[in-house]
């Protein structure tokens, strides 16, 4: 080895919880933005198709505003995902300098896939009438599928840092490497991809039919909102309950791989055989207060057993721990969520299947408004889980946090920057889809009623 | 060579992203310097227009970069990103307010708005270059060790070096932006843009040769051994090539062939480039080579593929785009519709749709939530995907087809309903 080979050290970083903190904002901007990039074009692209078959412009016009609101928000994905990989050697280089070549590859083929994402939006929404219908409608199909190959790619990466393999570590140094068995040949990567994939539409599904449910409260709901409801909503309702089995999944990978997250989730000090599970309540010396007990309910939920062993926190010592009411509040705020969207998807199928048509009452639209900020929340509160979850390991059992962090100054002028920035393009972002929300409505008159 | 090669790459992203990228950041440049009145109005909207439908195709030339380079060369991204670290920040910051001009932008089209955006996002298109050629500058200049923040958080960057390549890359955006501009303009059929953006090119354009050469005497005295090398070494045929491609350039838009012009523009910058990497090989920073920066074997051949297979895909499509904005059509029969309202409820068949979605939901919590095979998962996830979108099939063509049946609710009586 040369003497070089580990040039970068481990430092000491006084604003050690700044830079986690920074991270952590530029992950709940992005994250939400992304869950729109990977299911939105799905559904204009289904709307233009619907045009495409009927002829109907009501579909077209549907699609052209669905289209530019996608390009706005596609926009802010873009430059707050840049900020990101710029953060990855800003924030953490030490865990970049040592693992680059380990879990770098997921990012660079990531590369393309926003390549290719970002040509295409390029094309059409450039092309809407520059190109033939069908020509049009194929340029969308790219941007699909690169939706759904950048989160493989990023989630691979996050999989990675969960349970990583691929590598071994001599001194200081990774050996042996082997990119994609690290990358995608990692059990843990599936519920993950499974359960983002659908969290991006079960976000953009609620989200959009609450702008429409709102619209709809305020008496706005002639043909073109129901049929703008009757889309995402659809999606959102069938994706809700198939998350719930998607999360169970979820949580028998993190119990038989990472089993200290599992403590966390629940606030399980001593390794317990047929362990409770705990609604609500709050984590303090070591036990879970004020909780609605569920006898072995963890053993059920965890492995799917009745007297299962459920390995405790404290088979770690306090310095392995991660902060238990974070992961654990954040999971039961995700489950809870998740829960009462799931039933409010079954609700809106029950009256879809049983009267043939939409609901009437307003209670359901109100609850619609609800639900797109809940959603929002519901997939935050799942990152946190996994983040917090993960602490104090940035990758788990073989670097800490502490260890990533950049040895530069300036991190809490960065954080209160980056903060204000994030404000500014916050306000930004919501002026700009409420003037595209108000722009008026240009179905074509002389085509209406088709 | 394995080693070299992902070098090679960033190198040559980096050519892209200063040729297309760069053209991006001048159009906020030529924004800022518009001026007022109707003719300013209609140069700042040009300018829009043009980079819209390409610079974010254009940026994600910055993410391959870095991409590859963190890991290819890990150790070395590290440390750049350390002791870089303001000018980097700086760099990320103008990103996002350049990209957030073109979010904000499409929520308007007021004048008064429309002027108070560009003046604020263009001068974030001056940082940006400027602060990543004051990286490049800090490189080249050898004032980036290895290690985790080792060099100097603002001599590094601050320097006589850093400062040149920076305004150098400000220059150089500005007028490959009028470059990219006055061809659009010839595109679109606007005589008078064209004539704008080409008097603004071949300013720009000898300004920015008078910087690069002047800059010669500043590489002199600030960073002799690079200067050497350019001069008297190796790299001497990349400086030749460079200034030929250059001058070659501006004969070219003076002829108004602004689509020559752009790629020996891109000449000129990949020369000078390939001139910096010649120079220092086989150095990545001081003290680090490029051997030993460089990734395991495996990584470097799994990037190596990835790159070659991503090429193949990407430079087709980014052809089609750029033959699309800047013919304006690539394919000129449009047909009509096919109109056959029928035909979507009969082809998707709710019923036999609405059964199968069932049976996928019961098999996928099945295979998903009892069994415990990891086959059995890989099943059960593909079921359940499939519950979704036949249920779709069958639910969304029906709710919008009884929709206007549905009876108003209390209040309904939007004026703007397109329905009745
Ligand atoms: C709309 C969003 C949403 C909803 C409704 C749910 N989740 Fe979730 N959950 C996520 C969005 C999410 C997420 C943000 O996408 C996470 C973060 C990491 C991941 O893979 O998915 C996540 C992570 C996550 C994890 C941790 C995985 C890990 O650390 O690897 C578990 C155990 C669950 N979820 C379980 C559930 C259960 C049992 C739910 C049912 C009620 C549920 N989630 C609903
Ligand atoms: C939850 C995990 C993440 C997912 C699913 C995800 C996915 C995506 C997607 C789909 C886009 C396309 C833009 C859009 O549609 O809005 C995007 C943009 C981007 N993301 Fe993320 N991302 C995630 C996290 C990250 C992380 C950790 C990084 C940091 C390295 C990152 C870097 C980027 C970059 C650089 C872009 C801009 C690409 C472009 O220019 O088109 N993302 N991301
Ligand atoms: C690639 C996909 C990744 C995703 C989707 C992801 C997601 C997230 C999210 C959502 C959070 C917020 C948790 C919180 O509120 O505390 C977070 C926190 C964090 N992430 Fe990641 N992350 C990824 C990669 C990384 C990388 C590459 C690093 C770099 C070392 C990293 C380090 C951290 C750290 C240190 C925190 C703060 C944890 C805390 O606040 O306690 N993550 N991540």
């Amino acid at each position: 080895m040369s003497p070089f080979a580990a040039a970068l050290a481990p430092v000491h970083q006084q604003y050690l919880l700044e830079a986690r903190q920074m991270q952590t904002l530029s992950f709940v901007v992005h994250i939400p933005l992304v869950a729109f990039g990977i299911s939105f074009p799905a559904m204009v692209l289904f709307v233009e198709w619907l045009h495409l078959r009927t002829g109907d412009p009501l579909y077209a016009t549907l699609a052209r505003r669905w289209s530019r609101v996608l390009v706005a928000l596609f926009t802010v994905g873009v430059i707050t995902g840049t900020l990101l990989s710029f953060e990855m050697g800003l924030l953490w280089p030490h865990f970049t300098a040592t693992f680059g070549s380990v879990f770098g590859l997921g990012f660079a083929i990531e590369g393309f896939s926003f390549f290719t994402e970002a040509i295409f939006i390029g094309i059409y929404i450039y092309g809407w009438d520059r190109l033939s219908p069908r020509a049009h409608l194929a340029s969308g199909i790219p941007i699909v599928i690169a939706g759904f190959t950048g989160s493989l790619t990023v989630i691979s990466v996050n999989a990675w840092m969960n349970h990583p393999g691929g590598f071994r570590l001599v001194a200081g140094k990774v050996v042996d490497v082997h990119p994609l068995k690290a990358l995608f040949g990692n059990g843990y990567l599936w519920h993950e991809l499974v359960h983002m994939y659908i969290a991006g539409y079960i976000v953009s599904g609620f989200v959009i039919a609450a702008v429409y449910a709102f619209g709809r409260l305020r008496g706005r709901w002639g043909r073109y909102e129901r049929t703008a409801i009757a889309v995402p909503l659809t999606i959102a309702a069938l994706a809700a309950p198939v998350q719930v089995l998607v999360g169970d999944w979820a949580g028998r990978e993190v119990a038989t791989h990472q089993p200290i997250k599992l403590a966390a989730i629940e606030g399980l000090t001593k390794t317990t055989r047929g362990a409770p599970e705990h609604v609500l309540g709050w984590y303090t010396e070591g036990q879970v207060k004020y909780g609605i007990e569920i006898p072995h309910g963890l053993s059920l939920l965890a492995f799917h057993s009745w007297n299962a062993t459920v390995q405790g926190l404290d088979t770690v010592p306090p310095s392995q721990r991660p902060p238990v009411n974070v992961v654990r509040i954040s999971f039961q705020t995700m489950v809870g969520i998740g829960t009462l969207l799931a039933l409010l998807g079954l609700i809106y199928l029950l009256v879809r299947i049983r009267r043939r048509r939409l609901p009437e009452s307003t209670w359901f639209y109100g609850a619609v408004v609800l639900a797109g900020p809940l959603a929002v929340i519901a997939l935050i509160a799942g990152w946190v889980t996994t983040e917090v979850g993960r602490q104090p390991w940035v990758v788990y059992r073989v670097m800490p946090t502490a260890d990533a962090v950049t040895g530069a100054s300036g991190i809490p002028v960065g954080y209160a920057t980056l903060a204000v920035v994030y404000l500014l393009l916050a306000c930004g972002v919501a002026w700009v889809l409420r003037r595209l929300a108000r722009a008026p409505l240009d179905i074509v008159p002389e085509q209406r009623g088709v | 060579m394995l080693q070299a090669l992902p070098l090679a790459f960033c190198l040559a992203g980096l050519t892209f992203y200063t040729v297309l990228g760069g053209a991006d950041f001048g159009a906020g440049f030529w924004q800022l310097f518009a001026g007022r009145g109707p003719h300013a109005e209609e140069v700042r909207e040009h300018a829009h227009h043009s980079m819209a439908p390409v610079w974010e195709a254009n940026h994600v030339w910055l993410i391959f970069v870095i991409t590859v380079f963190w890991t290819a060369y890990p150790t070395a991204f590290g440390s750049i990103f350390t002791t870089l670290s303001l000018p980097l920040f700086i760099a990320a910051v103008g990103i996002i307010m350049r990209g957030a001009a073109y979010a904000l932008r499409s929520g308007t089209d007021k004048p008064v708005e429309l002027r108070s955006i560009d003046m604020l996002f263009s001068i974030s298109s001056l940082l940006t270059p400027f602060a990543l050629g004051a990286c490049v500058g800090a490189i080249a200049s050898e004032r980036v060790p290895a290690g985790n923040a080792i060099g100097d958080r603002f001599s590094s960057w601050l320097n006589p070096t850093s400062i040149l390549v920076g305004v150098l890359a400000v220059a150089t955006s500005s007028y490959l932006a009028a470059v990219y501009l006055a061809a659009d303009a010839t595109r679109s059929g606007d005589p008078a843009l064209e004539r704008a953006f080409r008097a603004r090119a071949l300013g720009s354009g000898l300004l920015t040769g008078a910087i690069a050469v002047g800059g010669l005497a500043v590489l002199h005295s600030d960073a002799h051994s690079l200067y050497h090398q350019l001069v008297a070494g190796d790299a001497v045929i990349t400086l030749i090539v460079s200034i030929l491609a250059g001058s070659a350039t501006l004969a070219l838009v003076f002829e108004r062939r602004f689509e020559a012009a752009r790629y020996s523009a891109a000449l000129a910058v990949a020369a000078i480039i390939a001139g910096w990497a010649l120079a220092r090989w086989p150095t990545l920073l001081p003290g680090l080579s490029v051997q030993q920066a460089a990734a395991p074997h495996d990584t470097l051949v799994a990037l190596v593929v990835a790159v070659l297979a991503g090429a193949a895909i990407l430079f087709p499509s980014l052809a089609l785009l750029f033959r699309l904005a800047l013919t304006g059509r690539f394919d000129t029969t449009l047909a009509a519709p096919k109109i056959s309202t029928g035909e979507l409820l009969s082809a998707s068949m709710p019923k036999l749709n609405a059964r199968v979605a069932g049976a996928c939901l019961i098999a996928g919590v099945g295979l998903l939530n009892v069994a415990e095979a990891s086959w059995a998962h890989a099943l059960g996830v593909l079921s359940l995907f499939a519950f979704i979108v036949l249920g779709f099939l069958a639910l969304v063509p029906g709710a919008l087809a009884d929709a206007g049946a549905q009876p108003q609710p209390p209040g309904g009586r939007h004026p703007a309903d397109p329905g009745r």
